[in-house]
This record gives structure tokens, sequence and C-alpha cells, in this order.
């Protein structure tokens, strides 16, 4: 007989689905299924189970093959390359606990690194964007109970956030929303002919890289002025019928990805986004949401917005917290040799930052940790291995819509395996000692969730 | 533990009614004690000021609007920004500090409670995320319930038992202290983008007013008996002529007598009364009317109330109100964010100046102050800026300076842009009053901890309770400039929390044993509710019931949880 474990959140995307259930071995050592998730996010807790999963850190030697080290050397190797680097770059932590996180921040205090998250390729552009003219937003439930009008732009969920639909936005039925997608009117605006594309009730096909031009023209619409006969490659007929749909919403709401935070314009795109959506609040009401990827970059962002007061790009190199977005980015700091070290946790720069940054990370003392092997971990001098957050150990993640969850354990890691709030905390109490001060110490009694 | 001995300071302790007589405070194994042995280590506090730790009623600290503040607003680190010393945490911001700087920064004042005013249930993680890493001081925060479907339902039919059984479940769900109100009715109304400005508009779609909401939480917050009170935040907050919105809030609670084994005696606590005591109708016959608020309040005894000062300064507004900062970012077309949460809520946040040379945020200024100087009972009356709405926290020193000298406020009056006309559209130039030493303790102090239903624990210097004690460098028989009592105030010569040393000369040396306050309320077993629970879960949040609530762990390490048994 198999047990079930239920309600279990998904550490994928930032979806945070938190209906799954995983049927795990009596002696809880196996996943033998995972329902009610999507093929990404099973796909993650299956692969925990992987047979020929590195289980013991592992340490590049010259010829570029590897050596298992223990966790002590792991460690020690960890430190003093964090102690004795002048600006360590520690990116990543989109993929762990706020609990490892936090402990990541202590040692980047205590060492004068650079904390960085992967929102500084992904959704960083909307946290600027953010800063300049707010955000008017909601929670997913929101969006199940009350809307009727909602429009994708610049983003596929249909693949990248494959519940999404199903579980907040498009199909469930809620309160006030009782016909569940025969009452939704979906907007869709990309490039390309997605399969969420498809699916749209208004599909607006842009001209690729003219994002602000169509978000500018819906705000001349909604004022009833006049517009060129074609923007952005739409007929004017098109974008004052799109206008007319959002003014007349009872209740919408605009999700966004990476087709309008990281082409031409970047944050400028977002800030006429939400100054769309704050215009839409003349009329009705609405809301716009960031379809984050990792499924916890945005408790990075909260950690980081709690502690030190800014969401990614802090640089504590001077002992004090500065944000300087071109400045103190992972990629403006590697492609200007600001930084002498790499440590990188929760994340795969290796798979998605440019080559030129991939480069300088290979020819830099450099650790990562990660459960898998990972482009980054080719690359990288030392290769800790870890437990899963959200498979083999707990830990507060935050949703897309910043609220916070508390992933589940479902399985023991394999025997001996450390986890990342673990393997953090040895580190930070090295490097304190190394530093010749006591570390700077958590401010409270927090407790390190572990096995 | 060790033993302290605090010799010779004039003490200031509405709990033992000591109004500045010369006495040694002794400390012992974290309580007030009568003695202490020969070993205990004395602090000479001759000359000096001596207080109970100071208890904050209604502040926004911790939590998903506060954060987002900070991250939506780089430019409040500009200045201010620390690195860290001594073992301590870097800290940073100024309108809303991180959670270290709001921890020490508190302590440095003498502060060693915090109350934080707003928690949405389903963001409770959040919050107690953010307070486990807020140094030294102990804190509880208050979950928002004036516009919980569960709520409007259950009042709408008159259900006071399965409200109060509702309540019961969502602070255990939550670990929260206290009953929220905010904008009642009008928070779930700006989920279609409307309002309730008055007590008796509508809510859309629930078919209940705001009067029935604040009328069947209070009578379901003493149906339970719990520490604090209905704490509200009425409609209608920061328009000309709403003083008569919150004197029909006010009546609303006539009648009701105070059921707790806390030593509580109000019903209904009245927030940052400030914003809701304006006359006029529109901003440029805006004008004061603390006198008709506060005779009410000083005629009302089951009626606490605080300030809200404004301290003229740019700060960042923020509430569970998102109607009110939609219109604010209208009328100042500053940044707006805006969180509405499902079946519990809303939030909006927008930056604000609060500038002496706009005749409008002047009168604002006057009117704070002019509620405490009016205050006749300074056990009802708590000083607060709404931090951050009014102005950051941090300000509290320059209000009590106000407060205590005339000198410094006709200072600040008369050298207004517009001095003339804030002048005759307040009362604050008539007002000779000068609050004491002790009254500055009843409002800070003793006063804010018996509304919250800890007067056995904290505000005070009895032996037995919690040895929070404050120093302050200044001498309350010499004579000193107003400017002094702010420096007094600002940086604490000592502060002990709990019985540990945690500021010396204004300097934070120990990190604390900070811990977090939720209430524990019994009811009978309702399976009514528990099943309206689940079908609410199953049907229309987002989350799973399963994952809803905190549970202790890492989110709370050092709870403090108070036992309330409404059983019978």
């Amino acid at each position: 007989m198999a047990k079930t474990v239920t309600d279990v959140i998904c550490p994928f995307c930032g979806t945070l689905c938190d209906d799954l259930e995983v049927q795990v071995s009596d002696d809880g050592t196996k996943i033998l299924e995972v329902y009610n998730a999507c093929a990404i996010g099973a796909e993650k807790f299956l692969h925990s189970q992987a047979k020929d999963r590195i289980t013991r850190p592992r340490m590049q030697q010259e010829d570029g093959s590897y050596k298992e080290v223990s966790y002590d050397d792991a460690i020690e190797y960890t430190a003093q390359m964090l102690a004795n680097a002048k600006k360590p770059l520690m990116y990543g932590w989109s993929s762990t606990s706020c609990e490892a996180q936090s402990v990541g921040h202590e040692i980047a205090e205590t060492v004068g690194g650079v904390v960085d998250n992967t929102a500084t390729v992904c959704h960083g552009s909307s946290l600027i964007a953010i800063q300049d003219v707010g955000i008017p937003s909601c929670t997913l439930g929101e969006i199940k109970n009350r809307a009727d009008v909602v429009v994708f732009w610049g983003c596929n969920p249909s693949h990248a956030h494959p519940r999404h639909l199903s579980r907040y936005s498009i199909f469930p039925r809620g309160f006030f929303t009782g016909k569940g997608h025969k009452g939704r009117k979906m907007i869709v605006v990309d490039p390309r002919n997605t399969d969420t594309m498809k699916m749209a009730d208004i599909g607006l096909q842009l001209e690729q890289g003219r994002d602000y031009e169509l978000l500018s023209a819906l705000r001349v619409a909604f004022r009833g002025e006049d517009l060129p006969d074609v923007v952005a490659g739409i007929s004017k007929e098109r974008i004052f019928e799109a206008a007319e749909v959002l003014k007349n919403a009872r209740f919408g709401v605009i999700f966004f990805g990476m087709g309008v935070t990281q082409t031409l314009g970047k944050n400028h795109n977002i800030d006429e986004a939400i100054m769309v959506t704050k215009d839409l609040n003349e009329f009705t009401k609405f809301s716009i949401i960031a379809m984050r990827g990792h499924y916890n970059v945005t408790g990075s962002g909260a950690v980081l917005g709690w502690q030190f007061g800014f969401p990614f790009a802090t640089d504590l190199s001077r002992g004090f917290a500065r944000y300087n977005p071109g400045e103190t980015t992972s990629n403006d700091l590697l492609r200007r040799d600001e930084v002498d070290a790499v440590f990188v946790l929760g994340s795969d720069p290796g798979a998605h930052f440019p080559i030129s940054s991939v480069r300088k990370i290979a020819r830099l003392p450099s650790v990562a940790v990660d459960p898998h092997i990972t482009p980054t971990t080719e690359i990288s001098k030392l290769h800790v291995p870890v437990a899963f957050v959200g498979v083999e150990v707990g830990g507060c993640c935050y949703r897309m819509d910043n609220g916070p969850s508390e992933s589940r354990k479902v399985v023991e890691p394999p025997e001996g395996m450390m986890t990342d709030a673990e393997f953090l905390s040895r580190v930070r109490d090295r490097v304190g000692e190394l530093k010749g001060k006591a570390p700077v110490g958590s401010p409270s009694t927090a407790q390190v969730q572990g096995a | 533990m060790a033993e302290y001995l605090i010799k010779n300071g004039f003490v200031f302790d509405p709990v033992t009614g000591v109004k500045g007589d010369k006495k040694d405070i002794a400390v012992k194994d974290g309580k007030i004690v009568d003695s202490v042995s020969s070993s205990a280590k004395v602090y000479d506090a001759s000359g000096k000021t001596v207080m109970a730790g100071a208890v904050e009623v209604h502040a926004h600290v911790a939590g998903p609007k506060v954060n987002e503040g900070r991250n939506y607003r780089p430019e409040d680190k500009l200045f201010g920004t620390r690195a860290g010393v001594n073992g301590m945490r870097t800290t940073g911001g100024f309108s809303i500090p991180t959670t270290f700087k709001t921890g020490y920064a508190y302590a440095q004042m003498g502060y060693t409670v915090v109350m934080e005013a707003a928690m949405p249930p389903l963001y409770a993680r959040h919050v107690h995320e953010e307070i486990r890493d807020t140094p030294i001081i102990d804190e509880g925060a208050f979950p928002v319930f004036g516009n919980n479907w569960f709520v409007l339902e259950y009042l709408k039919n008159n259900e006071l038992e399965n409200t109060a059984a509702y309540i019961s479940w969502l602070l255990r769900a939550t670990k929260g202290y206290a009953v929220k109100v905010v904008n009642p009715g009008g928070t779930e109304a700006w989920a279609w983008g409307l309002n309730c400005l008055s007590v008796n508009d509508p809510v859309p779609y629930f078919d209940i007013t705001p009067a029935q909401i604040v009328k069947g939480l209070i009578e379901a917050n003493e149906y339970l008996g719990l520490p604090h009170s209905m704490h509200i935040h009425a409609n209608n907050l920061g328009n000309p002529g709403n003083y008569t919105t919150t004197l029909d809030t006010f009546r609303l609670n006539e009648g009701f007598k105070a059921n707790n084994r806390f030593g509580r005696e109000q019903t209904m606590h009245h927030t940052h009364v400030q914003f809701h005591s304006y006359g006029g109708d529109n901003w440029g016959n805006f004008e004061s009317k603390s006198d008709a608020i506060m005779d009410y309040v000083n005629a009302h005894p089951n009626l606490t109330i605080d300030t809200g000062n404004v301290t003229l300064d740019e700060t960042t507004t923020m509430t569970a109100d998102g109607p009110f900062e939609h219109h604010l970012t209208e009328l100042n077309h500053l940044k707006w964010a805006n969180v509405d949460v499902e079946l519990e809520t809303a939030a909006g946040i927008v930056p604000y100046v609060y500038s002496p040379d706009i005749k409008v945020c002047a009168i604002q200024w006057a009117i704070g102050l002019e509620l405490a100087l009016l205050a006749k009972d300074p056990m009802r009356c708590f000083i607060t800026t709404d931090h951050p709405n009014a102005g950051p926290f941090t300000r509290y020193p320059r209000i009590i300076k106000w407060l205590m000298s005339k000198e410094a406020r006709e200072e600040r009056l008369t050298t207004f842009k517009h001095a003339d006309k804030v002048i005759s559209a307040t009362h604050l130039h008539g007002l000779d009053r000068e609050l004491s030493f002790y009254e500055i303790a009843q409002m800070t102090r003793a006063g804010p901890a018996k509304a919250l239903g800890l007067m056995g624990t904290y505000g005070g210097l009895a032996p037995g309770m919690d040895a929070d004690v404050v120093v302050y460098d200044i001498n309350p028989e010499a004579s000193f400039t107003p400017d002094q009592i702010e420096q007094a105030f600002t940086a604490a010569a000592l502060v002990i929390k709990t019985g540990v040393p945690v500021v010396e000369n204004g300097v934070v040396i120990n990190n604390g044993n900070k811990r977090t306050l939720w209430v524990d309320a019994k009811v009978n077993e309702n399976p009514q509710v528990l099943r309206d629970v689940e079908e609410k879960f199953l049907k229309y949040y987002s989350v799973s019931l399963n994952n809803y609530e905190v549970k202790g762990g890492h989110y709370i390490p050092n709870p403090y949880a108070i036992e309330v048994d409404a059983t019978q």
C-alpha cells in the first residue's frame, strides 16, 4: 500500500498550484505517482527520483573531470571563496525557500556580496516600472471570482504556466463568475500565433517590438481621440473594439510576460501597460499581474525587500544596501569584471545568461548549489547538490500575486543530503569565523527547517 | 537571568500612580520586582526620567503592503541607510524602514510592544515572516474583518455566534491578535470600483450596511471577550466634512459594555482620528472639527482613540481602505499600488508629501495635536502617526515635544506659509495646555496597554509586570528646552526589554528576545462555520484550506499566546 500526500504545493512555476496529490511508498522514500500537476510540475517531482542523481558535492578538476568531495569540504571551499572575495556575486534564489534566502542574505552582508535574483533577466524590468508608476493589482482568486475580461500580453500560459487558465484566469467558476469561461472575454496580444492566442476571443497579433505603440494607442482610444489607420500592425477599428471591451469590463485584468519585459522598450512597455490599467480604473475595475516564472522568485524579492528595501540587484559590498539596476545587476557586474567570485543557488544562469556573462562565470571561482546537473553546475568549480525544496524539504514560497504558501516535504532526500538552508547556515557560520567576527546573526530565533 | 536596579530616577508610572517621585526600579528574571540582591547591576538614573516600555497601538510595520511600499520606493532609502555594526544588521528606509530598522528604531525610542494594524488573512505568513525578522520588540498583528465575506454573510443574517466562531477560527489560522475593521463594506465595494462613504451605504451584492457590520463585530468581540476591542478605521476617511461620518460611527458603539477578563473598558477603538475630524465641504473651506469629535470622545468612556498625527514629512500612505488610495492618487498623481485580496480585503499605497507650505497639510497637523490636547482622559487617547500614513513612527519624539510645549508648536504654527488661514481653520492657537510627563506615559504606555488588554504585562512598572523599563536623559525638575524633550525621547539612555538591556545611550546593543503575540480564543465547536469554511475554500479561494493556516514553527519561533475561553 502506498500513502497519498494531499494539498502539495508545486515548486515549479509562479502559479504555485497547491492541490497536487503525491503517492509515496510506505517507507516515505519513493515518489510513485503525481496527480493534478501539469507535465512540467509532475516531472519536477519525478526527477527527484532519478537513479543517476548526484548526491554528494563534486569538485571540477583541471582536466574537466569531477571528484566527489564531502559536504564539509564543500562548505570550507565555499566559505573561503566568499570570505576571500572582494565582491562576490550571489545569484539565483528563485528556486529555494525564503528561509534559505534569508540565510544567504546574512552571508552576503558579512562578506560584502551582491544579491541578485532571476528577475534580473526576467521581470526586473517590471519591478523598475512599478517603481516608476506603481501597480494596481489583485490576488488570483479575485480573477477567479470576478473577472469577465482577461488579457494576456506577451505571455503564453498554455505552455509556461499550464494550469493558470484552469485554476485562476479563464475556466474556473467563481462567486460572481458562475458561467466560467463562457462569461469571460479573453484578449491575447502577441506577435506569435501561440496556443494561448488560438483560444482568444480577440487576438491581436501585433508587429514584434511594437507593444509600447499599441499600449499607447489603447490609451488614446480610451479617451476617444483619433488614431492612425494602423498601429503596430493592428487596424484602428480593432484597437477601438478592444478598447471598448476593456472599458466595459466589470472586472478586468492584464497578465503580462517576458514578451513585453525583455523586448524592445523593456520597463517602458510595463510603465505603459500599468498606465493602461490605471486609466481603466477611471471607467471600471482593472488589475495587472506579472506572470512570474520561478516558483519563488517573488519570495526572493519579498525577503530582499523587508531586509534591505529593494526587490533585486542589491549590492551589500559597502556594508549597506545599494540598488542601481544597470550597475548592480548580475550581467552588468559580470561583463564589467566587477565581481571576483560567483555563488549560484536556485537558478541556472549558465542556461539563461548571455554567453559573454557565462564565460566570465567559467573563469571565476564559482560554486553552484543545485539538485540537478545544469549548464551552470558544469562551468562551476564546485557543484553542491541539495535536497529539492518543495519535495524533500518544506519552506515558504510566494506565488506570482505575492501570496505566501508553506511548501511541503513529501519524501525523504537521499541519505545524508543537505538542504539549501542547512548548507547555507554552515557556510554562514564558517564565513563568520573567517572574517574574525561573529556572524551578523539572525535577529530572532528563526529556526532553519531541514532534515 | 541577571538582576538590575535602576536607581534614583524620576519615575512616571500611571499603573502604580507614581508622578515623578524619585524611586528605584528593580528587575529580576525578566520581571519587575520589589527588590533585588546586592549583586544586581545598578544603573544610576539620577536626574533622569524613568518610564515603562512604550506600547504602539497602531502602526503598519510588517506585511505585504508595507513591503510593496519598500520595494516600489527605492527613493525612500536615499538617506539614512547604515551598515550593521556590533552584530546588528544593516538598516535602511525612512517612511517604510526595513524590518531591522523598524525593531531598532522603536527600541531606541523606548518602545517594546508594537501592534501591526492591518493583516490581510491570506497574507498572514508574510506578516509573520516580517515580524520574525523585526528584532527586539514584541509584536502582534490585527487581521482585517470588516470586508470579509464570512462576516458580511453572517452579520446580514444576524448570526452572532457564527460570527464569533469564525473570528476565533481566523485568529487561530492567521495567529492574529484583534478584530480590525477598515472602511467597513467600502473595501468590498472597491472590488467593483465603488465605495461606502456613510454608515448607511449598502455594500454591493451583500446588501448589508457598514453600521450593521460595525455593531455586529463589536457584539461578537464582546461575546468572545477578546483582550482588545473592535478596532476601527471608519468610512469616509480623509474627506472634508467627514467628521459627521465619524460621529455616526462612534454612535454605533453606544450601549455596549466591555466583557473581558483583561481589564479593558472600551468596546470600540477608533484609530487615526485626525483623518476623520474634518469640517468644510471642499479643500478651500477645509477646517478642524476636533472639538466636536473630542466632546463626544470625552463623554463616552467605552471609546478609545489614537491620534494619527501628521508630522509634515514626505511619507508613504498605505491602508486597507483601497478606494481611499485611489482617491488619493487622483489628487496627488503619485504612483499608486493596489491589491484586492479574494474574499477578505484590499490595500492601496500612494506616496504623499505633507508640506508645511500647503494649507490642508498644516491644518491636518494642527488637528492631530488638538485631539491629544482636548483629551480629558489621557488613558483613552493614544499618540500615533498611523505610521507611515501621517508620518513615520520615528517622529514620535517630535510630536511629544509639540504636545509638551506650547512654545514649540506656536513656533511651527506661526511660520506656516498660510499661517493665518491655518490658525483661523483650527483651534490649536487657543490651546494653552502642555502635557506632562505623566500624561505622556498615560498616552504611550498605560493607556494603550490597557486598551489592548495587556495591562497586567506591559505599560507599567508594578512588581510582577514584564520588565520593560526605559530611562530618558531629561530631568523633569530642571528647566529644559523643547528640543531637549525631542532629543531625550529620540535616543533613550537605557532600555530594558523583558529583563534584557537592549539600548544603552541611544545605541542598540542586543537583538533582544522578541515574542509574537496572538489570541487563542476557544469557542464551542461550530459545525456550520466549519462547513462554511470548507465550502468557501473549495469554491472560491485560490488556495486550499489545508494550506491556509499559519502553523507556528519558523513563522512564529517565539509565540506568546493569550488564551480566551468563550465556550460557556
